[in-house]
Protein backbone atom coordinates (compact mmCIF):
# COMPACT_ATOMS: atom_id res chain seq x y z
CA UNK A 1 0.00 0.00 0.00
CA UNK A 2 1.35 3.50 -0.86
CA UNK A 3 -0.19 7.24 0.06
CA UNK A 4 -0.95 8.93 -3.28
CA UNK A 5 0.61 12.30 -3.39
CA UNK A 6 -2.84 13.62 -3.40
CA UNK A 7 -3.89 11.78 -0.07
CA UNK A 8 -5.66 8.68 -1.07
CA UNK A 9 -4.57 5.63 -0.29
CA UNK A 10 -4.04 3.99 -3.00
CA UNK A 11 -4.84 -0.05 -2.50
CA UNK A 12 -2.47 -2.54 -4.07
CA UNK A 13 -3.57 -5.57 -5.92
CA UNK A 14 -3.32 -9.36 -4.86
CA UNK A 15 -0.20 -10.75 -6.76
CA UNK A 16 -0.33 -12.33 -9.82
CA UNK A 17 -3.47 -10.80 -10.77
CA UNK A 18 -2.61 -7.20 -11.29
CA UNK A 19 -3.43 -5.97 -14.86
CA UNK A 20 -6.30 -8.11 -15.30
CA UNK A 21 -7.89 -7.10 -12.24
CA UNK A 22 -11.60 -6.57 -12.64
CA UNK A 23 -11.14 -8.01 -16.45
CA UNK A 24 -11.00 -11.54 -15.74
CA UNK A 25 -14.93 -11.61 -14.99
CA UNK A 26 -18.67 -10.77 -16.26
CA UNK A 27 -17.68 -7.53 -19.02
CA UNK A 28 -15.25 -5.36 -18.11
CA UNK A 29 -16.00 -1.57 -17.28
CA UNK A 30 -13.08 0.57 -19.68
CA UNK A 31 -15.01 3.78 -18.63
CA UNK A 32 -12.65 6.47 -16.43
CA UNK A 33 -14.62 6.17 -13.65
CA UNK A 34 -14.18 2.28 -12.90
CA UNK A 35 -10.64 2.68 -13.46
CA UNK A 36 -9.92 5.46 -10.60
CA UNK A 37 -12.40 3.41 -8.48
CA UNK A 38 -10.08 0.42 -9.33
CA UNK A 39 -6.92 1.91 -9.04
CA UNK A 40 -7.43 5.53 -7.50
CA UNK A 41 -5.93 8.62 -9.61
CA UNK A 42 -2.44 8.81 -10.92
CA UNK A 43 -0.21 10.42 -8.22
CA UNK A 44 3.37 11.72 -8.82
CA UNK A 45 2.93 13.69 -12.11
CA UNK A 46 4.41 17.32 -12.70
CA UNK A 47 7.29 16.56 -10.33
CA UNK A 48 5.29 15.74 -6.86
CA UNK A 49 4.97 12.35 -5.39
CA UNK A 50 7.44 9.77 -6.42
CA UNK A 51 10.59 9.98 -9.23
CA UNK A 52 8.80 7.47 -11.77
CA UNK A 53 12.25 6.85 -13.92
CA UNK A 54 13.73 6.28 -10.34
CA UNK A 55 10.98 3.56 -9.92
CA UNK A 56 11.47 2.06 -13.01
CA UNK A 57 15.15 1.55 -12.22
CA UNK A 58 14.19 0.25 -9.21
CA UNK A 59 11.75 -2.09 -10.21
CA UNK A 60 13.61 -3.85 -13.16
CA UNK A 61 10.80 -3.55 -15.64
CA UNK A 62 11.55 -5.45 -18.93
CA UNK A 63 9.40 -4.30 -22.00
CA UNK A 64 6.67 -6.91 -23.04
CA UNK A 65 6.53 -6.30 -26.81
CA UNK A 66 8.63 -9.50 -26.96
CA UNK A 67 12.18 -8.35 -26.44
CA UNK A 68 12.61 -8.09 -22.80
CA UNK A 69 14.51 -5.19 -22.84
CA UNK A 70 14.79 -2.72 -19.41
CA UNK A 71 12.65 -0.61 -19.56
CA UNK A 72 14.42 1.88 -17.46
CA UNK A 73 17.84 1.65 -19.91
CA UNK A 74 15.84 2.54 -23.04
CA UNK A 75 13.34 5.54 -21.33
CA UNK A 76 17.60 6.95 -20.00
CA UNK A 77 18.16 6.10 -23.44
CA UNK A 78 15.23 8.66 -25.28
CA UNK A 79 16.40 11.14 -22.14
CA UNK A 80 20.11 11.68 -22.71
CA UNK A 81 19.12 13.25 -26.07
CA UNK A 82 16.90 15.45 -24.36
CA UNK A 83 18.19 18.91 -26.50
CA UNK A 84 14.68 18.24 -28.64
CA UNK A 85 11.72 17.27 -26.85
CA UNK A 86 10.93 13.93 -27.45
CA UNK A 87 7.85 12.04 -28.59
CA UNK A 88 6.60 8.85 -26.73
CA UNK A 89 3.93 6.38 -28.10
CA UNK A 90 2.20 3.49 -27.17
CA UNK A 91 2.46 0.93 -29.35
CA UNK A 92 -0.62 -1.46 -29.53
CA UNK A 93 0.07 -2.63 -32.61
CA UNK A 94 0.03 -6.33 -31.80
CA UNK A 95 0.66 -8.04 -35.15
CA UNK A 96 1.46 -11.05 -33.55
CA UNK A 97 -1.37 -13.38 -35.09
CA UNK A 98 -1.89 -15.60 -32.07
CA UNK A 99 -1.65 -12.63 -29.57
CA UNK A 100 -4.32 -11.01 -27.77
CA UNK A 101 -3.27 -9.16 -24.75
CA UNK A 102 -2.42 -5.90 -26.02
CA UNK A 103 -6.15 -5.52 -27.61
CA UNK A 104 -7.18 -7.35 -24.77
CA UNK A 105 -5.72 -4.05 -22.81
CA UNK A 106 -6.27 -1.37 -24.86
CA UNK A 107 -9.47 -1.93 -25.20
CA UNK A 108 -10.57 -3.28 -21.57
CA UNK A 109 -8.76 -1.33 -20.20
CA UNK A 110 -7.62 1.78 -22.15
CA UNK A 111 -6.52 3.93 -19.21
CA UNK A 112 -4.32 1.74 -17.74
CA UNK A 113 -1.99 2.07 -20.88
CA UNK A 114 -2.93 5.52 -21.45
CA UNK A 115 -1.56 6.12 -17.17
CA UNK A 116 1.39 4.57 -18.33
CA UNK A 117 1.52 6.67 -21.92
CA UNK A 118 1.33 10.22 -19.65
CA UNK A 119 3.82 9.41 -16.90
CA UNK A 120 6.83 8.28 -19.73
CA UNK A 121 6.22 11.89 -21.52
CA UNK A 122 6.29 13.31 -17.94
CA UNK A 123 9.12 11.92 -17.29
CA UNK A 124 11.29 12.55 -20.46
CA UNK A 125 9.95 15.98 -20.75
CA UNK A 126 7.81 14.51 -23.76
CA UNK A 127 5.03 17.37 -25.22
CA UNK A 128 3.95 15.00 -27.93
CA UNK A 129 1.90 11.34 -27.26
CA UNK A 130 0.78 9.19 -30.22
CA UNK A 131 -1.38 5.79 -29.29
CA UNK A 132 -0.78 3.52 -32.37
CA UNK A 133 -3.64 1.03 -31.92
CA UNK A 134 -5.86 -1.02 -34.47
CA UNK A 135 -9.04 -0.40 -36.33
CA UNK A 136 -10.81 -3.05 -33.55
CA UNK A 137 -9.22 -0.49 -30.54
CA UNK A 138 -9.71 2.59 -32.01
CA UNK A 139 -13.09 3.38 -30.81
CA UNK A 140 -12.26 2.61 -26.66
CA UNK A 141 -9.18 4.69 -26.98
CA UNK A 142 -10.69 7.38 -28.09
CA UNK A 143 -13.76 7.30 -25.88
CA UNK A 144 -10.79 7.04 -23.10
CA UNK A 145 -9.12 10.39 -24.35
CA UNK A 146 -12.53 12.11 -24.57
CA UNK A 147 -13.34 10.91 -21.30
CA UNK A 148 -9.57 11.95 -19.87
CA UNK A 149 -9.96 15.19 -21.22
CA UNK A 150 -14.24 15.89 -20.40
CA UNK A 151 -12.48 15.35 -17.08
CA UNK A 152 -10.00 17.46 -17.51
CA UNK A 153 -7.13 15.00 -16.63
CA UNK A 154 -4.37 15.54 -19.85
CA UNK A 155 -2.90 18.33 -20.42
CA UNK A 156 -0.52 16.37 -22.46
CA UNK A 157 -2.12 16.03 -26.12
CA UNK A 158 -2.42 12.35 -27.12
CA UNK A 159 -2.39 11.57 -31.05
CA UNK A 160 -4.45 8.57 -31.94
CA UNK A 161 -3.12 6.66 -35.20
CA UNK A 162 -4.63 3.56 -36.59
CA UNK A 163 -2.17 0.63 -37.14
CA UNK A 164 -2.70 -1.16 -40.09
CA UNK A 165 -3.05 -5.02 -39.48
CA UNK A 166 0.16 -6.48 -40.90
CA UNK A 167 2.60 -8.55 -38.85
CA UNK A 168 5.89 -5.56 -39.02
CA UNK A 169 3.34 -2.71 -38.16
CA UNK A 170 4.20 -3.07 -34.24
CA UNK A 171 8.11 -3.43 -35.35
CA UNK A 172 9.14 -0.01 -33.53
CA UNK A 173 11.06 1.86 -36.37
CA UNK A 174 7.98 0.86 -38.72
CA UNK A 175 5.39 2.27 -35.70
CA UNK A 176 7.84 5.15 -36.33
CA UNK A 177 7.60 5.32 -39.99
CA UNK A 178 3.63 5.31 -39.77
CA UNK A 179 3.61 8.03 -37.70
CA UNK A 180 5.64 10.10 -39.79
CA UNK A 181 3.29 9.33 -42.76
CA UNK A 182 5.92 7.00 -44.45
CA UNK A 183 3.31 4.36 -46.71
CA UNK A 184 3.86 1.36 -46.75
CA UNK A 185 5.05 1.59 -42.59
CA UNK A 186 7.74 -0.94 -42.64
CA UNK A 187 10.85 -1.02 -40.57
CA UNK A 188 13.76 0.80 -41.11
CA UNK A 189 17.64 -0.01 -41.17
CA UNK A 190 18.55 1.70 -37.33
CA UNK A 191 22.55 0.37 -37.53
CA UNK A 192 23.75 3.87 -37.88
CA UNK A 193 20.57 6.01 -36.19
CA UNK A 194 18.73 4.58 -33.86
CA UNK A 195 14.67 6.24 -33.76
CA UNK A 196 15.82 7.08 -29.59
CA UNK A 197 18.10 9.77 -31.55
CA UNK A 198 15.66 10.54 -34.31
CA UNK A 199 12.39 8.99 -34.98
CA UNK A 200 8.93 10.95 -34.77
CA UNK A 201 8.87 14.37 -36.31
CA UNK A 202 13.06 13.79 -35.73
CA UNK A 203 12.94 13.76 -32.51
CA UNK A 204 14.28 11.41 -30.21
CA UNK A 205 11.07 8.87 -29.66
CA UNK A 206 10.25 6.18 -26.89
CA UNK A 207 7.88 3.18 -28.43
CA UNK A 208 6.82 1.31 -25.76
CA UNK A 209 4.43 -1.95 -25.91
CA UNK A 210 0.82 -1.57 -24.06
CA UNK A 211 1.35 -4.20 -21.51
CA UNK A 212 4.63 -2.44 -20.67
CA UNK A 213 2.98 0.93 -20.27
CA UNK A 214 0.42 -0.76 -17.97
CA UNK A 215 2.62 -1.56 -15.77
CA UNK A 216 4.69 1.39 -15.82
CA UNK A 217 0.84 2.86 -14.76
CA UNK A 218 1.12 0.58 -11.74
CA UNK A 219 4.97 0.72 -10.56
CA UNK A 220 3.78 4.69 -10.75
CA UNK A 221 1.28 3.99 -7.98
CA UNK A 222 2.73 1.57 -5.73
CA UNK A 223 6.28 1.74 -6.81
CA UNK A 224 9.28 -0.58 -7.24
CA UNK A 225 9.24 -2.38 -4.21
CA UNK A 226 5.51 -3.74 -4.76
CA UNK A 227 6.70 -4.72 -8.25
CA UNK A 228 9.26 -7.03 -6.87
CA UNK A 229 6.83 -8.79 -4.35
CA UNK A 230 5.76 -11.28 -7.77
CA UNK A 231 8.67 -12.92 -9.45
CA UNK A 232 12.11 -12.98 -8.82
CA UNK A 233 15.48 -10.70 -8.55
CA UNK A 234 16.23 -10.94 -12.23
CA UNK A 235 12.72 -10.79 -13.61
CA UNK A 236 10.21 -9.21 -11.46
CA UNK A 237 6.27 -8.89 -11.92
CA UNK A 238 4.12 -10.66 -13.81
CA UNK A 239 3.52 -10.72 -17.65
CA UNK A 240 0.41 -11.43 -19.82
CA UNK A 241 0.25 -14.61 -22.01
CA UNK A 242 -2.15 -15.66 -24.87
CA UNK A 243 -2.68 -19.20 -24.85
CA UNK A 244 -3.91 -21.06 -27.74
CA UNK A 245 -5.52 -24.22 -27.96
CA UNK A 246 -7.87 -26.40 -30.53
CA UNK A 247 -10.51 -24.97 -28.75
CA UNK A 248 -9.52 -21.13 -28.97
CA UNK A 249 -7.79 -18.86 -27.38
CA UNK A 250 -7.44 -16.97 -23.99
CA UNK A 251 -5.29 -14.62 -22.15
CA UNK A 252 -3.85 -14.90 -18.23
CA UNK A 253 -1.31 -13.34 -15.98
CA UNK A 254 1.52 -14.94 -15.12
CA UNK A 255 3.96 -14.60 -12.30
CA UNK A 256 6.98 -14.52 -13.47
CA UNK A 257 9.48 -17.21 -12.39
CA UNK A 258 5.72 -19.53 -12.01
CA UNK A 259 5.63 -22.93 -13.96
CA UNK A 260 4.42 -21.93 -17.33
CA UNK A 261 1.70 -25.13 -17.56
CA UNK A 262 -0.14 -23.80 -14.33
CA UNK A 263 -0.04 -20.76 -15.23
CA UNK A 264 -1.48 -20.92 -18.48
CA UNK A 265 -3.98 -23.33 -17.28
CA UNK A 266 -3.08 -26.14 -18.91
CA UNK A 267 -3.97 -29.70 -18.57
CA UNK A 268 -0.69 -32.09 -18.17
CA UNK A 269 -2.17 -34.68 -20.44
CA UNK A 270 -3.06 -32.32 -23.53
CA UNK A 271 -0.05 -31.43 -23.69
CA UNK A 272 1.95 -34.44 -22.80
CA UNK A 273 0.14 -35.75 -25.67
CA UNK A 274 1.00 -33.08 -28.04
CA UNK A 275 3.17 -33.00 -30.71
CA UNK A 276 5.11 -29.57 -28.82
CA UNK A 277 4.10 -26.27 -27.19
CA UNK A 278 4.86 -23.17 -29.35
CA UNK A 279 6.55 -20.24 -27.05
CA UNK A 280 6.93 -16.39 -28.12
CA UNK A 281 4.77 -16.85 -31.41
CA UNK A 282 6.12 -16.78 -34.97
CA UNK A 283 9.17 -15.40 -34.03
CA UNK A 284 9.22 -17.65 -31.07
CA UNK A 285 10.44 -21.01 -30.76
CA UNK A 286 9.05 -24.47 -29.96
CA UNK A 287 9.56 -26.63 -27.08
CA UNK A 288 9.43 -30.73 -26.11
CA UNK A 289 6.01 -31.45 -24.42
CA UNK A 290 8.40 -32.43 -21.66
CA UNK A 291 10.82 -29.37 -21.43
CA UNK A 292 7.34 -27.04 -21.57
CA UNK A 293 6.44 -29.19 -18.11
CA UNK A 294 8.71 -28.09 -16.47
CA UNK A 295 9.40 -24.83 -17.79
CA UNK A 296 9.08 -21.65 -15.94
CA UNK A 297 8.27 -17.98 -17.01
CA UNK A 298 11.52 -16.36 -17.13
CA UNK A 299 13.40 -15.22 -20.59
CA UNK A 300 16.65 -16.54 -19.59
CA UNK A 301 15.37 -20.20 -19.18
CA UNK A 302 13.01 -20.02 -21.93
CA UNK A 303 15.97 -18.86 -24.38
CA UNK A 304 17.79 -21.59 -22.89
CA UNK A 305 15.61 -24.55 -24.70
CA UNK A 306 15.54 -22.24 -28.29
CA UNK A 307 12.37 -20.45 -27.44
CA UNK A 308 11.37 -16.88 -25.82
CA UNK A 309 8.37 -15.81 -24.14
CA UNK A 310 8.34 -12.93 -26.29
CA UNK A 311 5.29 -11.62 -26.98
CA UNK A 312 4.01 -13.95 -24.34
CA UNK A 313 2.31 -16.45 -27.15
CA UNK A 314 1.83 -20.14 -26.13
CA UNK A 315 0.31 -22.48 -28.30
CA UNK A 316 -0.11 -25.95 -28.11
CA UNK A 317 0.16 -28.36 -31.25
CA UNK A 318 -2.48 -31.72 -30.78
CA UNK A 319 -1.25 -35.24 -32.14
CA UNK A 320 -3.99 -34.85 -34.86
CA UNK A 321 -2.21 -32.20 -37.09
CA UNK A 322 0.77 -32.75 -39.06
CA UNK A 323 3.74 -30.07 -37.64
CA UNK A 324 5.62 -29.83 -41.23
CA UNK A 325 2.61 -28.54 -42.52
CA UNK A 326 1.83 -26.28 -39.12
CA UNK A 327 5.52 -24.48 -39.80
CA UNK A 328 5.26 -24.16 -43.67
CA UNK A 329 1.98 -22.98 -43.49
CA UNK A 330 3.33 -20.30 -40.65
CA UNK A 331 6.52 -19.81 -42.39
CA UNK A 332 5.08 -19.00 -46.15
CA UNK A 333 2.62 -16.49 -43.93
CA UNK A 334 6.04 -14.73 -42.45
CA UNK A 335 7.62 -15.18 -45.52
CA UNK A 336 4.38 -12.77 -46.98
CA UNK A 337 4.08 -10.46 -44.53
CA UNK A 338 8.02 -9.57 -44.75
CA UNK A 339 8.89 -6.01 -45.63
CA UNK A 340 10.62 -6.94 -49.16
CA UNK A 341 13.38 -4.58 -48.22
CA UNK A 342 16.32 -6.58 -47.43
CA UNK A 343 17.72 -9.78 -49.27
CA UNK A 344 18.74 -12.62 -47.33
CA UNK A 345 15.20 -12.08 -45.88
CA UNK A 346 13.61 -11.56 -49.22
CA UNK A 347 14.97 -14.85 -50.90
CA UNK A 348 15.95 -16.76 -47.57
CA UNK A 349 12.41 -16.87 -46.25
CA UNK A 350 10.94 -18.12 -49.67
CA UNK A 351 13.26 -20.41 -49.89
CA UNK A 352 12.71 -21.91 -46.35
CA UNK A 353 8.88 -21.45 -46.66
CA UNK A 354 9.32 -23.50 -50.51
CA UNK A 355 11.41 -26.61 -48.81
CA UNK A 356 8.94 -26.74 -45.66
CA UNK A 357 6.28 -27.02 -48.38
CA UNK A 358 8.02 -29.53 -50.49
CA UNK A 359 8.70 -32.15 -47.12
CA UNK A 360 4.71 -30.98 -45.99
CA UNK A 361 2.67 -31.80 -49.37
CA UNK A 362 4.68 -32.78 -52.20
CA UNK A 363 6.91 -34.85 -51.01
CA UNK A 364 9.49 -33.11 -52.89
CA UNK A 365 12.05 -32.57 -49.87
CA UNK A 366 14.82 -34.56 -51.54
CA UNK A 367 17.27 -36.25 -49.14
CA UNK A 368 18.49 -33.34 -47.72
CA UNK A 369 15.63 -30.73 -47.31
CA UNK A 370 16.14 -30.40 -43.99
CA UNK A 371 19.81 -29.26 -43.82
CA UNK A 372 19.40 -26.89 -46.74
CA UNK A 373 16.64 -25.39 -44.39
CA UNK A 374 19.39 -25.26 -41.36
CA UNK A 375 21.67 -24.07 -44.00
CA UNK A 376 19.54 -20.91 -45.21
CA UNK A 377 18.90 -20.48 -41.42
CA UNK A 378 22.82 -20.08 -40.73
CA UNK A 379 23.21 -17.75 -43.67
CA UNK A 380 20.04 -14.85 -43.60
CA UNK A 381 20.54 -14.70 -39.30
CA UNK A 382 21.30 -11.26 -38.44
CA UNK A 383 21.29 -9.52 -41.71
CA UNK A 384 17.74 -8.28 -41.93
CA UNK A 385 17.22 -4.14 -41.12
CA UNK A 386 14.86 -5.62 -38.21
CA UNK A 387 14.50 -9.29 -36.40
CA UNK A 388 12.01 -10.06 -38.69
CA UNK A 389 14.31 -13.20 -40.43
CA UNK A 390 15.89 -13.88 -37.00
CA UNK A 391 12.40 -14.63 -35.59
CA UNK A 392 11.86 -17.03 -38.59
CA UNK A 393 14.87 -18.81 -37.95
CA UNK A 394 14.30 -19.78 -34.44
CA UNK A 395 10.94 -21.06 -34.94
CA UNK A 396 12.29 -23.17 -37.78
CA UNK A 397 15.17 -24.26 -36.42
CA UNK A 398 13.38 -25.16 -33.17
CA UNK A 399 11.13 -26.92 -34.77
CA UNK A 400 13.43 -29.13 -36.85
CA UNK A 401 14.48 -30.18 -33.28
CA UNK A 402 11.39 -30.35 -32.07
CA UNK A 403 10.10 -32.31 -35.08
CA UNK A 404 12.52 -33.69 -36.05
CA UNK A 405 11.58 -37.41 -36.37
CA UNK A 406 8.39 -35.75 -38.27
CA UNK A 407 10.37 -33.99 -40.69
CA UNK A 408 13.07 -37.55 -41.01
CA UNK A 409 9.88 -39.34 -41.82
CA UNK A 410 8.62 -36.68 -44.29
CA UNK A 411 11.95 -36.75 -45.80
CA UNK A 412 11.98 -40.00 -46.50
CA UNK A 413 8.03 -40.94 -47.42
CA UNK A 414 6.15 -37.95 -48.24
CA UNK A 415 3.50 -36.17 -46.80
CA UNK A 416 1.74 -37.78 -43.84
CA UNK A 417 -2.12 -38.71 -43.82
CA UNK A 418 -2.48 -36.06 -41.09
CA UNK A 419 -1.65 -33.17 -43.75
CA UNK A 420 -5.18 -32.76 -44.04
CA UNK A 421 -6.09 -31.84 -40.98
CA UNK A 422 -8.01 -28.56 -40.17
CA UNK A 423 -4.84 -26.01 -39.19
CA UNK A 424 -4.13 -25.15 -35.35
CA UNK A 425 -1.70 -22.34 -35.95
CA UNK A 426 -3.89 -19.02 -36.71
CA UNK A 427 -2.87 -17.24 -40.44
CA UNK A 428 -4.57 -14.22 -41.19
CA UNK A 429 -5.45 -13.59 -45.02
CA UNK A 430 -4.14 -9.80 -45.63
CA UNK A 431 -2.66 -8.20 -48.81
CA UNK A 432 -0.29 -6.16 -47.65
CA UNK A 433 1.85 -3.71 -49.63
CA UNK A 434 5.43 -3.85 -49.74
CA UNK A 435 8.39 -3.40 -52.28
CA UNK A 436 9.00 -5.75 -55.25
CA UNK A 437 12.72 -7.25 -54.89
CA UNK A 438 14.08 -8.54 -58.33
CA UNK A 439 16.88 -10.86 -58.53
CA UNK A 440 20.43 -9.06 -58.99
CA UNK B 1 40.47 1.29 -21.61
CA UNK B 2 38.48 1.21 -24.56
CA UNK B 3 39.38 0.92 -28.15
CA UNK B 4 38.50 2.78 -30.71
CA UNK B 5 37.86 0.68 -34.38
CA UNK B 6 35.86 1.12 -37.53
CA UNK B 7 33.23 -1.37 -38.50
CA UNK B 8 31.74 -1.63 -41.73
CA UNK B 9 27.79 -1.95 -41.96
CA UNK B 10 25.10 -2.60 -44.61
CA UNK B 11 21.95 -1.29 -44.82
CA UNK B 12 19.94 -3.94 -46.00
CA UNK B 13 17.21 -1.74 -46.88
CA UNK B 14 19.40 -0.38 -49.33
CA UNK B 15 21.46 -3.00 -50.62
CA UNK B 16 20.36 -4.59 -54.06
CA UNK B 17 23.37 -7.14 -54.12
CA UNK B 18 25.42 -5.78 -57.07
CA UNK B 19 28.87 -6.59 -55.66
CA UNK B 20 31.14 -3.82 -56.17
CA UNK B 21 31.82 -4.40 -52.17
CA UNK B 22 32.77 -7.44 -52.32
CA UNK B 23 35.24 -7.22 -55.54
CA UNK B 24 36.67 -4.20 -53.89
CA UNK B 25 37.08 -5.50 -50.53
CA UNK B 26 37.34 -9.22 -50.52
CA UNK B 27 39.49 -9.71 -47.12
CA UNK B 28 36.38 -8.17 -45.41
CA UNK B 29 32.79 -9.20 -47.92
CA UNK B 30 32.08 -12.04 -49.63
CA UNK B 31 28.59 -12.88 -51.68
CA UNK B 32 25.86 -15.20 -50.86
CA UNK B 33 24.52 -17.78 -52.71
CA UNK B 34 21.65 -15.01 -54.28
CA UNK B 35 24.68 -12.00 -54.32
CA UNK B 36 24.13 -10.11 -51.08
CA UNK B 37 27.58 -9.00 -48.81
CA UNK B 38 28.12 -11.44 -46.38
CA UNK B 39 30.85 -9.38 -43.81
CA UNK B 40 33.58 -11.54 -41.91
CA UNK B 41 34.35 -10.52 -38.24
CA UNK B 42 31.18 -8.12 -38.20
CA UNK B 43 32.46 -6.06 -40.35
CA UNK B 44 35.50 -4.71 -38.62
CA UNK B 45 38.03 -3.66 -40.03
CA UNK B 46 41.75 -4.14 -39.49
CA UNK B 47 44.18 -0.77 -39.74
CA UNK B 48 45.84 -2.67 -42.95
CA UNK B 49 42.74 -2.42 -45.08
CA UNK B 50 41.20 1.08 -43.77
CA UNK B 51 41.98 2.90 -47.25
CA UNK B 52 40.46 -0.08 -48.65
CA UNK B 53 36.98 -0.06 -46.77
CA UNK B 54 36.39 3.58 -47.20
CA UNK B 55 37.20 3.55 -50.49
CA UNK B 56 34.31 0.71 -50.78
CA UNK B 57 31.91 2.61 -48.74
CA UNK B 58 32.10 5.47 -51.40
CA UNK B 59 32.42 2.99 -54.52
CA UNK B 60 28.48 1.32 -53.33
CA UNK B 61 26.31 2.51 -55.82
CA UNK B 62 23.18 1.92 -53.83
CA UNK B 63 25.61 3.99 -50.95
CA UNK B 64 24.42 0.64 -48.57
CA UNK B 65 27.65 0.92 -46.87
CA UNK B 66 28.54 2.64 -43.70
CA UNK B 67 31.53 2.85 -41.85
CA UNK B 68 30.60 3.61 -38.13
CA UNK B 69 33.39 3.79 -34.82
CA UNK B 70 32.54 1.45 -32.49
CA UNK B 71 34.52 1.40 -28.84
CA UNK B 72 35.48 -1.77 -27.72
Amino acid sequence: MRTGSTGQVLTAPAPSVRLLRGLVTGSPDPTLSEHMNRWGGLPGRRGRGLDVLEELRASGLQGRGGAWFPVSTKWEAVARRSARRPVVVANCAEGEPGSRKDSLLTTCAPHLVLDGLVLAASALGARRAFVYAPASSLPAVLSACDERNAWGLERLPIDVVESPSAFLAGQESAVVNALNGRQPAVPSFTGVVTIRERGVAGRPTLVQNAETLAHVALIGRFGAQWYREVGTEECPGTMLMTVNRAGGAFVVEVGLGDRLLEGCGLDVDEVMSSHGVLLGGYGGGWVTPNDFRELVALEGQVRRVGATLGTGVVAVLPRHVCPLAEMADVVRYMQGEGAGQCGPCVFGLAEIATRLEGLAYHGRGGGHAVQRILEICNTIEGRGACRHPDGVIRFVRSGLGVFGQEAGLHQRHGPCDRVGAARVLPIPTQATIRRVMAHP
Amino acid sequence: MTRRSLRVVVDPTKCEGRGVCAEMLPELITLDGWGFPVLDEGGSVSSEIVEHAVRTVRACPRQALHLVEHSS
